[in-house]
């Protein structure tokens, strides 16, 4: 896998993976160009694309879109299922993942991202060993006193599409 | 479950990032960042010394900043210092930190790979796991020469924690691909491989990624990994669903990790082992059973990692293309999922189809689908997959279905989206001239892609029909009418007025004796044109005046008065005005011989590469197009030009994009390209009858030298069929192929063309025949990228055959490399009147695989005809002499092909006989006469033909000296028409 990108139905990014080395200025590019081809296709649509030399593999989970770019020889339904467990392991972490929760705990999607794929290859598939590894680490820190949960509904009313469960629709 | 509350939430953190998500503008957004970079610049460079929390809360602020699209200028120093902080926390936001905005400054690197080496030597699992994903997610160079030495040791020692030697795998595949020079695995290489016999499930998902690309590159020295690979992946495949616990994904049995095998297994050729490669034969027949197994759960992630397993398994069948058996199940299952309710699965097949339709074992297989993905190509709602659909339509064409396809794909183009227009008309444009065995056909098709998409024709492909129109006499004619035509359109494309310029130009005259386009209609269509074209194609159409003025001197005058006119004479365009001018003085003052030197006809074109292919590969970027597709299309496109070594005196002809296609801007030298008009060398081979092209070629004493090519009387008969891939393995003779009588029959009334062509090979056959003698040049063309070895050529002649002939070869060299074309002669005697064909047998290897097929060669007892031209009342004195029952042989039969009085005359013709007009009372009967020489005697045949148009058949009679004659020539030629 060459690179991941989360973003929402209104284009915003919400994370980005690169597992080949580029230029900021070559990464805002592509962000932009696959954004706009992403949401310009309809609901039923197949979820794989030809973009450059490389394939696109899009889901959209609730408000997030999930787009990974893949070689010619990788495997595209197993991408897709790729993006699924990853989606899982938020979901476990976080309790019922919602946009707002990867926004807010931007760091934590990235560290659970770490653990699941590295260098662009899936790590460990196993959900169990992902999460007691998070969890783990977890332990071990100290700073226990500014624990909050980011109930998303009290910090932003407004935004229900964000809060709204990725699992939901 | 409250998982949050375990990690720890930053409360600055969260009020930054809310107040950002309330921002109403661009504008106040970054004003609150500039408030917050001013606070955190100050927090970093005030006195008090930060804690470990502050630093890791302003340093992840600064990340979501830079995360947003800000620039960040500073703050990285705080983050190195957080790498040596002992709270993991602390620790990982730095590394994160660092991955996310790495800077090449050399002090940070430094300091980096310092920390980055104390967590790897720190013996805390975590902490090395933390600094092997630093190290992954930058992989710079100056990582790679700090721990490339050090991270196989850790990947490999018998101490290393589960989770520390996967990190570590990837890690060093990141820097692999990276700095290829600075990962040395050598010792470590077999425990490397080893760990594909690990117990955790987890190492081997993430050491097969290394594996796999190590494989890549050295192939030998990782090649004991394939048996581990197939008896992993034979555990897998036969494990339930449960058996892998939590490494089973909606039970399917660890998908990822099958998926990786089924890959790393494709670097490999199948394994030499009989007892390997009949496990993974059954590995592969297990995941193709599974698939016709009900689902074990609705959920679309079970039939996901199902058929994301099914497909790479596929893609090691077709990479294989050894197992005729699987291959053909394949392409059953991927016709399944061709009409699957899920787009997804459409769009796989139509893509794992492309790649089996150029395998020989599978691509009739394949082809069995074109209703279907004809039917996807019209109704498909999703662009991507009808362009898959377009894809595959182009790699199952051939011969046989070359005109069907190319007519869907038109009609496709009509509504096509823009997007791939200009790649569906390079495809059209690439199969008509590969396929084209009929030129009219392929000239009607261009001009149509023109009419339909001509925003979207590149020069390329208007150049490319000039060049064959040139290169092809017999579509002359042809191509001028149809010019003509399309030209009348009120509002046709500016690249219709190109081409029609340029022909008409050229070959005007061949359709100038019509009144309805003498040359003054002519002229006067284009020039109707002139005023709504371009720079570019005005300055081609008065290269085509000038080619009139020549062609057609009675159009002299008024071609001049347009010259002479303000608007061409002082057009502001210096091109324009320069042709004008030249072309006015030069029409003026050149005499008639001059004039025709200066604007001879154009010479045929050298080139024998299509330059349409190799606009279609740079389009789709490298890979797209198969190497031994563009072999293929070199070697056709060597035919179609006529191929052979010109020599370079035609070389000045060659277009470029800049050069006018006219060659007039370098006009002199055209004259010496083609004064072979009178050449004393006529082509003895060149074919004669009312459909064959004009009696003086002007390259014909080049002609005689080049292989065959699909000549002008191939417009008479059908195309060859697509014959099926001979797959024999016995060494000895196969059998004649099933449609060897056919093949025979299409070379009765013809010498030349293609005998026989599959994927691999192509027979050409060129031949002459004088009294009871023959010779025949066969030409064995390699239609692949690999070399045939032992190749070797056989001919005999069975039962009384060969008492009959006397034929001799002369054997053929060994070896074909891949794209060459070989020759061998063949002399023929006819010692007496025979029946039976000699049989010719080829075998080679391809591939390690024999290929042993045997055809019928085309020697028939016509050839040795001499026509005998006589009067009516000689023939019928003759006819009457000629009375015994068995001297007569009959057949009355329905006509199989159009009943066209040229073609008909053409054939008999073509026989050998003599036509004789005005001898039979029925105008509409044919009659011809000629002798059969043979050593031991002459015998002397007559024919009459009658055909009845309204029945639609034909009785056939003949009548010769010998009754076994008669016979034959009745079973011959009832097959004709």
């Amino acid at each position: 896998m060459q690179f991941m990108l989360l973003f929402s139905r209104q284009g915003k990014l919400r994370l980005q993976k690169w597992y080949v080395p580029l230029s900021d200025k070559e990464k805002k590019k592509i962000t932009r160009e696959l954004v706009q081809m992403v949401l310009a296709r309809k609901p039923k649509m197949c979820s794989f694309l030809e973009w450059r030399d490389l394939k696109i593999v899009y889901k959209r989970y609730a408000s997030l879109y999930f787009c990974c770019a893949i070689e010619d020889q990788d495997n595209e339904l197993i991408t897709l299922e790729i993006i699924h467990r990853y989606v899982e392991l938020l979901d476990k972490y976080f309790g019922s993942v919602c946009e707002l929760d990867i926004i807010f705990n931007f760091e934590k999607a990235y560290f659970i991202l770490d653990e699941f794929l590295l260098g662009g290859e899936a790590q460990e598939t196993s959900k169990k060993n992902v999460l007691k590894a998070i969890e783990q680490a977890d332990l071990l820190q100290e700073n226990l006193d500014f624990q909050i949960r980011l109930f998303p509904g009290v910090l932003n009313p407004s935004m229900s599409a964000e809060s709204s469960g990725l699992f939901q629709s | 479950m409250p998982a949050v509350s375990k990690g720890d939430g930053m409360r600055g953190l969260a009020v930054f990032i809310s107040d950002i998500r309330n921002c109403k503008s661009k504008e106040a957004e970054i004003k609150r960042i500039n408030k917050e970079l001013a606070n955190i610049r100050s927090k970093f460079k005030g006195d008090k010394a930060l804690d470990g929390y502050s630093k890791k809360k302003y340093v992840c602020k600064l990340l979501f900043i830079f995360l947003l699209g800000h620039d960040i200028d500073f703050g990285h120093m705080e983050a190195v210092n957080l790498l040596s902080s002992n709270k993991y926390t602390e620790k990982q936001i730095g590394y994160l930190f660092i991955s996310v905005l790495v800077n090449s400054n050399s002090e940070l690197i430094r300091l980096i790979n310092n920390a980055i080496k104390n967590d790897l030597s720190s013996r805390n699992p975590t902490f090395m796991c933390l600094a092997l994903h630093c190290i992954a997610n930058v992989g710079s160079r100056e990582m790679a020469e700090a721990f490339a030495g050090e991270i196989p040791r850790i990947l490999v020692a018998g101490d290393t924690m589960d989770s520390v030697k996967q990190s570590a795998a990837l890690c060093l595949l990141r820097l692999y691909k990276t700095s290829p020079d600075l990962v040395l695995m050598g010792e470590w290489t077999s425990r490397v491989v080893h760990l594909l016999n690990d117990q955790h499930m987890g190492v081997v998902t993430a050491a097969i990624s290394l594996i796999t690309c190590l494989s890549q590159k050295n192939p030998d020295e990782f090649k004991t990994c394939v048996s581990l690979a197939v008896s992993r992946l034979s555990r897998i495949v036969s494990s339930a669903s449960t058996d892998l616990q939590d490494y089973t994904y909606y039970f399917v049995p660890a998908p990822w990790l099958s998926c990786k095998l089924l890959r790393l297994l494709q670097c490999y050729p199948p394994p030499e082992d009989g007892a390997v490669k009949g496990r993974l034969v059954e590995c592969l027949e297990t995941i193709l059973n599974k698939a016709q197994e009900p689902p074990k759960s609705k959920k679309v992630q079970h039939s996901n990692a199902k058929n994301a397993i099914l497909f790479e398994a596929i893609a090691l069948i077709i990479h294989y293309d050894s197992e005729p058996n699987l291959l053909v199940r394949a392409c059953n299952q991927l016709g399944q999922f061709l009409q699957h309710r899920e787009t997804n699965l459409r769009y796989l097949a139509l893509e794992s189809m492309c790649t089996l339709a150029s395998s020989e074992f599978s691509h009739e297989a394949v082809k069995t689908h074109i209703e279907t993905v004809i039917n996807a190509l019209k109704t498909e709602r999703d662009v991507s997959v009808r362009q898959r659909a377009a894809d595959l339509l182009y790699a199952m064409c051939d011969r046989s279905n070359a005109k069907q396809i190319v007519a869907e794909m038109l009609s496709y183009l009509e509504t096509a989206d823009y997007s791939i227009r200009e790649e569906m008309v390079l495809k059209v444009a690439i199969l008509a001239e590969k396929y084209a065995v009929d030129y009219s056909w392929y000239v009607d098709t261009i001009l149509n892609l023109i009419r339909i998409a001509g925003d979207y024709v590149s020069e390329e492909v208007w150049y490319r029909v000039i060049q064959i129109v040139i290169n092809r006499d017999d579509v002359q004619g042809y191509a001028a009418k149809t010019v003509f035509e399309a030209l009348q359109a009120p509002a046709c494309h500016e690249n219709m007025v190109k081409v029609g310029g340029y022909i008409l130009g050229e070959f005007g005259n061949l359709i100038a004796g019509d009144p309805r386009s003498s040359p003054l209609v002519q002229f006067n269509l284009l020039h109707s044109k002139f005023h709504l074209c371009s720079v570019p194609t005005r300055a081609l159409l008065l290269s085509a005046y000038i080619k009139f003025i020549n062609l057609f001197p009675e159009t002299k005058s008024t071609i001049q008065e347009v010259l002479r006119s303000d608007s061409q004479i002082r057009n502001s365009d210096v091109e324009l005005q320069q042709r004008a001018v030249e072309y006015l003085k030069l029409s003026s003052i050149a005499s008639t011989d001059v004039l025709a030197t200066v604007l001879e006809e154009m010479p045929p074109f050298p080139e024998r590469e299509s330059s349409i292919l190799a606009k279609l590969k740079k389009k789709k970027g490298p890979g797209a197009v198969s190497v031994s597709e563009l072999e293929e299309g070199k070697r056709e496109g060597g035919e179609l030009n006529g191929g052979g070594d010109r020599g370079d005196s035609s070389a000045i002809s060659t277009p470029s994009p800049s050069a006018d296609l006219l060659g007039l801007r370098s006009a002199a030298p055209v004259g010496s390209a083609a004064p072979s008009a009178g050449s004393l060398l006529v082509d003895v081979f060149s074919e004669s009858g009312p459909a064959a092209p004009a009696a003086v070629n002007d390259d014909g004493f080049l002609r005689d030298l080049e292989p065959p090519t699909e000549s002008s009387d191939s417009l008479l008969a059908d195309p060859p069929p697509a014959a099926a891939p001979a797959a024999v393995v016995s060494e000895d003779p196969a059998p004649p192929l099933p449609e060897s009588d056919e093949l025979l029959n299409k070379f009765v009334c013809k010498n030349n063309g293609v005998l026989f062509e599959n994927q691999l090979l192509q027979i050409g056959i060129k031949s002459e025949y004088r009294q009871n003698l023959g010779r025949m040049y066969l030409f064995y063309g390699n239609k692949t990228s690999v070399q045939f070895v032992s190749f070797s050529t056989t001919v005999t002649c069975p039962g009384e055959l060969h008492v009959q002939l006397n034929v001799q070869t002369k054997p053929v060299e060994p070896l074909v490399e891949g794209g060459a074309q070989v020759q061998q002669v063949i002399n023929i005697e006819c010692l007496s009147d025979f029946s039976d064909a000699p049989l010719l047998n080829i075998k080679f290897r391809y591939g390690g695989a024999l290929q042993n097929l045997t055809l019928k060669l085309p020697v028939t007892i016509n050839k040795f005809f001499q026509p005998t031209e006589m009067a009516s009342h000689d023939f019928f004195q003759r006819w009457k002499q000629l009375s015994q029952p068995q001297q007569e042989s009959q057949k009355i039969f329905k006509a199989s092909h159009a009943m066209d009085t040229e073609v008909i005359k053409a054939k008999l013709l073509g026989l050998g006989t003599a036509l004789l007009e005005k001898v039979d009372p029925n105008p509409e009967n044919y009659v011809c006469a000629g002798v059969i020489q043979t050593k031991a005697q002459q015998v002397g045949c007559l024919l009459r033909l009658e055909p009845n148009a309204q029945a639609q058949m034909y009785r056939l009679t003949l009548r010769c000296s010998k009754d076994t004659v008669s016979k034959r020539l009745c079973d011959l030629l009832a097959e004709q028409f």
